[in-house]
């Protein structure tokens, strides 16, 4: 069946900020948002503004009623079997953090194993290390091969040793690369491993079944998805769920509260402490509808015919290096290097030109301690982006060029 | 765009950049001193002769982007030869006005690594925020 494609031009109507002129190229970064998802917001701050959960009037009903549609389009979005498995956090940070401190303090024992990635985000990474500290256990990382790739032969050895947790991201937000996240899923679980996959650059950009896929634990943002910041979503299968303990603890996450003690709410509410981010949570709802609109598929294949576009262009260039696998594996984010230009002067001499472009460790730092670099500059796209402002960067580079000549 | 530019990566900053002044290290310094800045990667050290509370000699090492390897060798200029005592009254407003252009927020830091180095090595400020 032929993917169905869609008209940049047409999309782009929908985000005023593009009216300012700006080239954005750091939706790996955040992502911007149409006027669907903060009319959306709008719409509750206007007309529905209250508390969820707790009132008996009527705009109150529409706001948990709002609130939790969310719920089932993220469910469906992402092909998870229950509502229940998808509890709402700030983003892949508390997500990570959740999993971190209410399953890991649980099962994560002294001498135990944790297996991450060179890849990972540093919020893939620091929760495990405080984990790590606390109870005792190992860390192992997963390097990565000349490409860019992680070496699979590495991961099939440290399975060996049996790990508890195998954490790593479909995508890495330094790189772009696409980690073959299906078979290492299945890897870890044939070893025995609970796993978790950090999907914060994943979800925004391709079709995600989480189900398939056959992790234990799933996490991604917001607002790297069209969406407001604030919102996020941990996915979590049910009976692990249910066997952990709340990470926050007070309002709306109980059901009865008594001196002698207390009995916590069903899922996913037992890990919905205080009260919520209801518009954003309501945002989300309306770009997770946004991006089934244009068909996950169509999204995936417009951003890689921008990808190999940019890829091209950047590569043409003298003293321009691009780190990691090409195009078809990786996803819509380019990391290069220019030869004697630091990456914060080209970001601050394309941002001269309004380009936005990312310069610094990506929160990255192991993976730059590995390529043996401090930075680099970061050029990421969505479905907004255009072949006009990849060539706005490359004159902003050539530009840079002369500068530093 | 590019007069904007020229003007920000001004002539001078880009000279010293290029051709960084007292570059390299001291051997047997008084004082060594290095800073980073993990955000960047820019690192910056500065090692120190003293005799008689003045200055006698400074060299500079480090990488990064123009601003903060500029911005260090300007100060190395500035600090040669001068007693201790005045180099403690040098403070970022100095600094800054020495590059003569304007700083982003997001590049201050950049900017005033180098006065880091400064204030923490050759007389033992705690680290302090640029405000």
């Amino acid at each position: 069946m032929a993917i169905q494609t869609f008209d940049v031009a047409t999309i782009r109507k929908d985000f005023p900020i593009f009216e300012t002129g700006i080239a954005y190229l750091d939706s790996a970064n955040t992502s911007q948002r149409p006027r669907q998802v903060t009319g959306a917001m709008l719409e509750y701050f206007e007309k529905f503004n209250s508390n969820i959960h707790r009132a008996a009037y009527r705009i109150a009903e529409e706001a948990t009623v709002r609130y939790e549609a969310t719920r089932e389009k993220v469910r469906a979005f992402i092909n998870a079997a229950s509502t229940k498995e998808i509890v709402y956090v700030r983003g892949t940070t508390e997500a990570i953090n959740l999993v971190a401190y209410s399953w890991g303090r649980k099962n994560i024992k002294q001498g135990d194993l944790i297996v991450l990635t060179i890849l990972d985000h540093h919020s893939n990474i620091v929760p495990w290390q405080i984990l790590a500290a606390e109870k005792g256990a190992q860390i192992e990382y997963v390097d990565i091969d000349e490409k860019g790739e992680l070496r699979q032969d590495q991961l099939a050895e440290l399975l060996k040793r049996g790990p508890k947790l195998v954490a790593f991201n479909l995508v890495s937000n330094a790189m772009g690369t696409i980690n073959p996240a299906r078979e290492m899923v299945a890897a870890a679980k044939k070893a025995g491993a609970t796993v978790l996959v950090d999907g914060a650059q994943s979800t925004p950009h391709q079709p995600v079944d989480v189900r398939a896929l056959g992790c234990d634990f799933y996490a991604f943002s917001g607002h790297k998805m069209l969406g407001p910041t604030g919102a996020g979503i941990l996915y979590g299968r049910r009976e692990l769920l249910e066997a952990m303990d709340p990470f926050m603890a007070g309002g709306d996450m109980i059901k009865t509260v008594r001196i002698e003690g207390t009995t916590y709410h069903d899922l996913p509410w037992k890990f919905e402490a205080g009260t919520q981010a209801i518009a954003e949570v309501i945002g989300l709802g309306a770009a997770v509808d946004y991006l089934g609109g244009l068909g996950m598929d169509a999204v995936r294949a417009h951003e890689l015919e921008i990808t190999e576009y940019a890829y091209e262009s950047l590569s043409d260039i003298d003293g321009l290096t691009v780190y990691g696998p090409p195009p078809s594996r990786r996803a819509g984010v380019i990391s290069f290097a220019l030869e004697g230009i630091h990456p914060h002067d080209l970001a601050t001499i394309a941002d001269r030109d309004q380009v936005c472009l990312r310069a610094g460790h990506h929160c990255a730092m192991p993976l730059m301690t590995r390529l043996g670099i401090p930075a680099t500059a970061r050029a990421s796209f969505y479905v907004y982006t255009q072949k006009d402002e990849i060539d706005r960067l490359v004159t902003s580079i050539k530009e840079a060029q002369r500068i530093f000549a | 765009m590019a007069t904007a530019d020229d003007q920000f990566y001004r002539e001078y900053i880009l000279d010293h950049y290029k051709n960084p002044r007292n570059y390299g290290r001291l051997e047997h310094p008084d004082i060594s001193h290095e800073e980073d800045n993990p955000l960047c990667g820019d690192v910056v050290g500065m090692d120190f002769r003293v005799s008689d509370g003045v200055i006698e000699d400074i060299r500079f090492h480090g990488r990064g982007c123009a601003i903060s390897q500029a911005s260090a060798s300007l100060l190395t200029e500035r600090l040669k030869g001068l007693p201790l005592e005045e180099a403690k009254k040098i403070n970022k407003d100095d600094v800054l006005g020495e590059l003569g252009i304007e700083i982003s927020p997001a590049r201050i830091k950049c900017a005033l690594l180098s006065l880091k180095v400064l204030k923490v090595g050759a007389y033992g400020l705690a680290d302090e925020d640029e405000e």
